[in-house]
C-alpha cells in the first residue's frame, strides 16, 4: 500500500515539473477551463440560491389560499364566505386578507398595498419597504402622496421602513390600516381581497381543498405546496435553459481541449521517447497524464467554484442577474444566502471535467504508445 | 420531461458511455478473433498497445457509471419537491413505470464494471495476457447493460410528467397494498433479522473460509450477493424503521438525508463496495492456477476478500449499532 501511495507520489511530482516547463501553453488551458466552470457554477449557484429563498420566504405563509372567481376573473371575496366555511377539521386558523396592487405613475412602477395582520397603524401612517424607500428617495418621518381610486389625494407618513435581509418579499410593499385601505380602494366592508387558512398537517392539506371546492363552488383553493413546486420547476427550467445555451461553449472548450491534449510538441514527444527508453511502461506514461489531467481538473474546477462563489455571493451575480431573476423597476436587492449542495458539485463536474477527461482519453494513449526509436532517432 | 441540469447531465453522461463502450465492443470482437500473443505481426502489436486505450477508456466509463449512480438518487431525492405526492426518491421513481428498472440497471452496471475493473487488474498482471478473451466476452456481456441504462433512463426523464400525483414511501411500502415493495415490507421483522444475521454469518464464514483456502472463493461470491439482496430487504422491513423510530415507516432512500445523521451512506457505501468486492474475489478464483498469475492471484484473492469482510463486517456493526442505539421499542410486538 505506502509503495502504491509513494509511486503515485512520484508521479505527481514528475508530472507537475512537467507542467510547469511548459507554463503558457498550460496556463491558456487552464484559463479557458476555470472560465466553463466558472460560468456554470455562477448560473448553478445563482438559480440554486434563489429557489432556496423562494422556500425560505414561503415557509411561514399559509397553507391554503382562497380565491373567489367570477367568470374565470379573480374577484373580492364576501366576508360571510368565513362562515359558510365554518369548522373544517384540521384547519387551524382561517382569515380574511386585504391586499392590492398600486401603480405609482411618480416613478412608473408597481406597489404592493397591504393590511398587516400583526401590527396596528394610525389612519395615516405608512410602513415601506426598502426598495420603495430607496426609489421614490424617503425616510422615515417622510410624506408620501397618492391618488386614490376616487381621484382623492392620500397623504401618508413613514413611520418604519421593513427589513432589508427579505427585500426579496418586501421591497414593493406598502402597509396601510384597515380602515384607510377600503377607503383608498373603496372596498366595501364586507369584502375581502382573499382568504387564508392554515392547516396543522402537511397531509391533509389535499383533503381540506377539496371539501373547501365542495363547499364553495366558485372559490379556487391555491396551495402552498403547488407554489412551491412551480417556483422550484421554473428555476430548474431557467438553469436547463442557460445551460442548453451554454452547451455550445462546452463543445467548443472539448474541441479545444481534444487538441491541446492532440497537439503534442516535438520536445514533449521526445520526453515521453525518453521516458520509454529509460523503462517507462506504457501505462506509466498513461498514469502520469491521468494525473496531469486531475490537476489541471481540480485547479480549474475549485478556481472557478471559488470565483463562482464569490461572484454570486459577494458580486450580486452582476453577469446573470437580468436574466434568471427577472426584471422591474422597484427591484429587490438581495444578497442570497451562501449555500453549495452536492448534487450541484457532481452536475457541475459532469458539465466540466467529464466531457475533458472523454476528450482527452484518447490523445493520451495515442501519446503513451509512442515508440523510443520513431522519436528520439 | 424536465430541463433539469442534473437530468441533462445523467443523460448526457450515459450516452457517452454508452457510446464508448460501443467502441470498445467493436475492438473486443477484434480481439476476440485475432488475438495470438506467439505473433509478432503488426495486426498483433497494434491489439496490444490498443488493450490500454480500452482499459483506460473503461476504468473511466465505470467512475462516470459510479458517480452517476449516486447523482441519480440524489436527484431523484431532490426532484421530491416537484412532484405532487413525492416526499422523497420513493415517490419520484415512481412517477414513471422506468424509473425502479433504471435504479436497478445502474446497481448492474456497477457490479459488473467493478468485477470486470478485478479482473482486468489480474490479467494485466500476467506477462502473457492469459485472461485477454474472457475479459473481452465480458466486456462484450456487459455493453448491452450499458446501453440499456442509458435507454431505460432516458425512457424515465422523457416520460416525467410532474402532473402525475405519485405515491411516496409511506404508501409504497406500506404491508396492505400489493408489488415487490409491500412484499419486501410485509416481512415480519422476526424473520427480516434472522435473514440478515443468517446470511451474514455465512458471508463472514465463506470469506474467511476463502483466506484459508482459495477454493472458496466462489461459495463466498454467491454468498456475497446473497447478503447483498437481504441486507436489502432487512433495511426496508426492519432497520430502516429502527432509524426513523417509526414502526411504520419504510423507506430506502429517507435513510440518506441529513435527519438521520446520514446513516445511509454508512449503510450502502460499505455494503456495495463489500458486494463488488466478493464477487470480484468469486471471477478470480477460476484462473487462479495459470501458471503466469499464480503469485498475482494469490495476492489479489486474499487482498480483496479481505477488503470485503471489512466491508462486510462495517455494514453489520453500523445496522447493529442503528438499531441497538434507536428509541423505538417494539418488545412484546415483534419480539
Amino acid at each position: 500500500m505506502k509503495k502504491l501511495i509513494l509511486r503515485q507520489k512520484y508521479l505527481i511530482d514528475f508530472t507537475l515539473s512537467s507542467l510547469k516547463r511548459r507554463l503558457a501553453k498550460n496556463l491558456g488551458l487552464l484559463l479557458v477551463y476555470t472560465l466553463i466552470v466558472f460560468l456554470l457554477a455562477s448560473v448553478m449557484l445563482f438559480t440554486h440560491s434563489l429557489r432556496r429563498e423562494a422556500g425560505i420566504i414561503l415557509e411561514s405563509s399559509p397553507e391554503i389560499i382562497l380565491q373567489r372567481l367570477v367568470a374565470g376573473r379573480h374577484d373580492l371575496m364576501p366576508a360571510e364566505y368565513l362562515d359558510r366555511i365554518g369548522r373544517i377539521r384540521g384547519v387551524t386558523r382561517k382569515a380574511g386578507r386585504l391586499w392590492g396592487y398600486f401603480y405609482d405613475p411618480a416613478v412608473q412602477a408597481n406597489y404592493t398595498l397591504m393590511v398587516p395582520r400583526d401590527r396596528d397603524l394610525g389612519q395615516q401612517e405608512v410602513v415601506i419597504g426598502a426598495g420603495i424607500a430607496r426609489t421614490r428617495g424617503v425616510d422615515v418621518g417622510d410624506f408620501l402622496t397618492f391618488r386614490s381610486s376616487d381621484g382623492r389625494a392620500f397623504s401618508f407618513r413613514v413611520v418604519d421602513i421593513l427589513e432589508a435581509d427579505a427585500e426579496l418579499v418586501n421591497a414593493d410593499l406598502l402597509l396601510v390600516s384597515e380602515g384607510t385601505y377600503r377607503d383608498f380602494f373603496g372596498i366595501p366592508a364586507d369584502r375581502f381581497t382573499d382568504i387564508v387558512l392554515q392547516v396543522r398537517n402537511p397531509s391533509e392539506v389535499r383533503k381540506v381543498a377539496e371539501k373547501l371546492t365542495v363547499l364553495l363552488p366558485d372559490a379556487r383553493p391555491i396551495l402552498r405546496e403547488e407554489i412551491l413546486r412551480t417556483y422550484d420547476s421554473i428555476f430548474s427550467w431557467r438553469q436547463g435553459i442557460v445551460f442548453v445555451l451554454l452547451g455550445g461553449s462546452i463543445l467548443a472548450f472539448v474541441i479545444f481541449a481534444w487538441d491541446k491534449a492532440s497537439g503534442l510538441s516535438a520536445e514533449e514527444k521526445r520526453e515521453i521517447g525518453i521516458l520509454k527508453a529509460i523503462g517507462w511502461e506504457t501505462s506509466d506514461v498513461i498514469r502520469m497524464k491521468f494525473w496531469e489531467g486531475s490537476i489541471v481538473s481540480l485547479t480549474a474546477f475549485l478556481l472557478g467554484f471559488i470565483l463562482a462563489y464569490l461572484h454570486v455571493f459577494y458580486g450580486q451575480a452582476a453577469l446573470f442577474e437580468p436574466v434568471l431573476k427577472g426584471w422591474a423597476v422597484i427591484y429587490p436587492s438581495f444578497n442570497p444566502t451562501p449555500f453549495v449542495d452536492g448534487l450541484q458539485v457532481a452536475t457541475l463536474f459532469f458539465f466540466t471535467v467529464f466531457p475533458y477527461t472523454v476528450a482527452t482519453i484518447i490523445p493520451i494513449w495515442q501519446a503513451s504508445i509512442t515508440d523510443p526509436d520513431a522519436v528520439m532517432r | 420531461m424536465l430541463l433539469n441540469p442534473a437530468i441533462m447531465a445523467l443523460i448526457g453522461v450515459s450516452a457517452v458511455v454508452a457510446l464508448l463502450l460501443l467502441l470498445a465492443a467493436g475492438f473486443a470482437i477484434q480481439v476476440m478473433r485475432h488475438w495470438d500473443i506467439g505473433s509478432g505481426s503488426e495486426l498483433q502489436l497494434n491489439l496490444e498497445r490498443r488493450t490500454y486505450l480500452i482499459s483506460t477508456i473503461l476504468s473511466y466509463a465505470f467512475v462516470a457509471e459510479l458517480v452517476s449512480l449516486l447523482l441519480f438518487v440524489y436527484n431523484a431525492e431532490a426532484m421530491s419537491t416537484q412532484f405532487v405526492g413525492a416526499m422523497c426518491a420513493t415517490g419520484v421513481l415512481n412517477v414513471d413505470p422506468w424509473g425502479w428498472p433504471t435504479l436497478f440497471l445502474k446497481i448492474a452496471v456497477f457490479f459488473a464494471g467493478g468485477v470486470w475493473l478485478i479482473l482486468n487488474r489480474l490479467d494485466n498482471q500476467g506477462y502473457d495476457y492469459p485472461l485477454v478473451r474472457v475479459k473481452y466476452a465480458l466486456l462484450l456481456a456487459i455493453v448491452p447493460l450499458v446501453i440499456a441504462e442509458a435507454v431505460v433512463q432516458a425512457a424515465y426523464f422523457l416520460g416525467l410528467n410532474p402532473d402525475v400525483i405519485t405515491s411516496c414511501c409511506g404508501s409504497l411500502f406500506t404491508p396492505e397494498s400489493e408489488g415487490v415493495a409491500a412484499e419486501v415490507s410485509s416481512l415480519p421483522p422476526r424473520t427480516a433479522v434472522t435473514a440478515l444475521y443468517a446470511s451474514a454469518g455465512l458471508a463472514l464464514l465463506s470469506g474467511l473460509a476463502t483466506l484459508w483456502r482459495r477454493g472458496a472463493a466462489l461459495l463466498f461470491a454467491g454468498s456475497g450477493l446473497l447478503a447483498f439482496m437481504v441486507a436489502l430487504v432487512a433495511i426496508v422491513s426492519y432497520v430502516a424503521l429502527y432509524v426513523y423510530e417509526h414502526p411504520h415507516h419504510h423507506c430506502p432512500f429517507c435513510i440518506l438525508k441529513s435527519g438521520h445523521d446520514f446513516v445511509g451512506y454508512y449503510l450502502y457505501i460499505p455494503l456495495f463496495a463489500a458486494t463488488v468486492l466478493a464477487l470480484g474475489v468469486g471471477a478470480l478464483a477460476p484462473w487462479r492456477r495459470i501458471p503466469s498469475l499464480v503469485t498475482a492471484a494469490a495476492v489479489d484473492i486474499r487482498r480483496f476478500t479481505w477488503l470485503s469482510l471489512m466491508g462486510f463486517v462495517l455494514f453489520y456493526a453500523v445496522a447493529t449499532y442503528a438499531v441497538v442505539t434507536s428509541n423505538l421499542t417494539m418488545q412484546g410486538v415483534w419480539w
